[in-house]
């Protein structure tokens, strides 16, 4: 059996936890540990903070000047289930990414003045157990992560 | 969110909320260094009791901070922190900042809650 959803939102920043809260919701069902929640929870903010911050560079101060342009500017979100593996995509139509291999260093930030860390990408692969990227320059970002919500040793 | 960055004696204690991330570090961002420009302060403490989650966000908002601070001589800490925001804290090479409550030097700081 394969489930699968899809969610469409707005890029407004405080959608950032309303996209954590759909994965976590969405994957209860695989009875996963806390600490595999946490870490599908952290990749996933981390790839929608970039779709909001980077994709569509808006920030809250940004949102407050220009609702409207934010409010079109549409995150999506795909996710299925099956067996025990989790798969997410998260796309943009943003700007895109012209340097798809330095973005993805640890420490780089095309965004220093807002205080990125450069880590987004880092723990996205760190908690995922694999990660795409795909990107067009003016035309957006897809992001796709898969995991297997495995049964810990010992448990039943 | 205001009540939350204090200044107590020289210190700026910046007790940060459940969800760490950027919608959250941008206002913390704005207040915090409004009152780091204070000349009384020598340290600043990280309060991470109410925080169930923190991503990238959370680590950009202390880097930040920290230059700041080491620009005029202050110390940095981190207390309070959970497992998971600890290993945020290490994988991002600031664990060194993680303090543990009960072995405070309290001639270092003297932040009681």
């Amino acid at each position: 059996m394969r489930n699968e959803m899809k969610l469409e939102f707005s890029a407004f920043p405080q959608n950032e936890a309303f996209a954590r809260v759909a994965v976590a919701a969405f994957m209860t069902g695989l009875d996963p540990t806390i600490e595999q929640m946490e870490d599908v929870k952290t990749a996933v903010s981390e790839a929608v903070t970039n779709c909001i911050i980077h994709g569509y560079e808006i920030t809250q101060e940004e949102l407050e000047k220009n609702e409207a342009k934010a409010r079109e500017s549409k995150v999506m979100l795909l996710m299925s289930i099956e067996r025990d593996e989790i798969r997410i995509c998260v796309k943009d139509e943003g700007i895109g990414i012209e340097n798809i291999r330095q973005a993805m260093e640890p420490m780089y930030t095309s965004k220093p003045h807002l205080e990125r860390s450069g880590m987004g990408f880092a723990f996205m692969e760190a908690f995922m157990d694999g990660l795409e990227v795909h990107s067009v320059p003016g035309q957006g970002t897809t992001v796709s992560m898969h995991k297997q919500i495995a049964k810990e040793e010992g448990e039943e | 969110m205001e009540e939350n960055i204090v200044i107590k004696e020289d210190t700026l204690i910046i007790r940060l909320p459940a969800e760490v991330d950027q919608y959250q570090t941008e206002k913390i961002r704005i207040r915090a260094d409004e009152l780091l420009r204070a000349p009384v302060i020598e340290n600043v403490v990280f309060d991470f009791e109410k925080t169930e989650f923190m991503d990238s966000s959370g680590i950009g908002l202390i880097a930040g901070r920290l230059e700041k601070t080491a620009c005029f001589g202050g110390k940095m800490m981190i207390i309070n922190a959970s497992a998971r925001v600890k290993k945020i804290l290490e994988m991002s090479g600031l664990g060194c900042l993680i303090t543990d409550g009960n072995r405070m030097d309290k001639g270092v700081i003297s932040y009681e809650k």
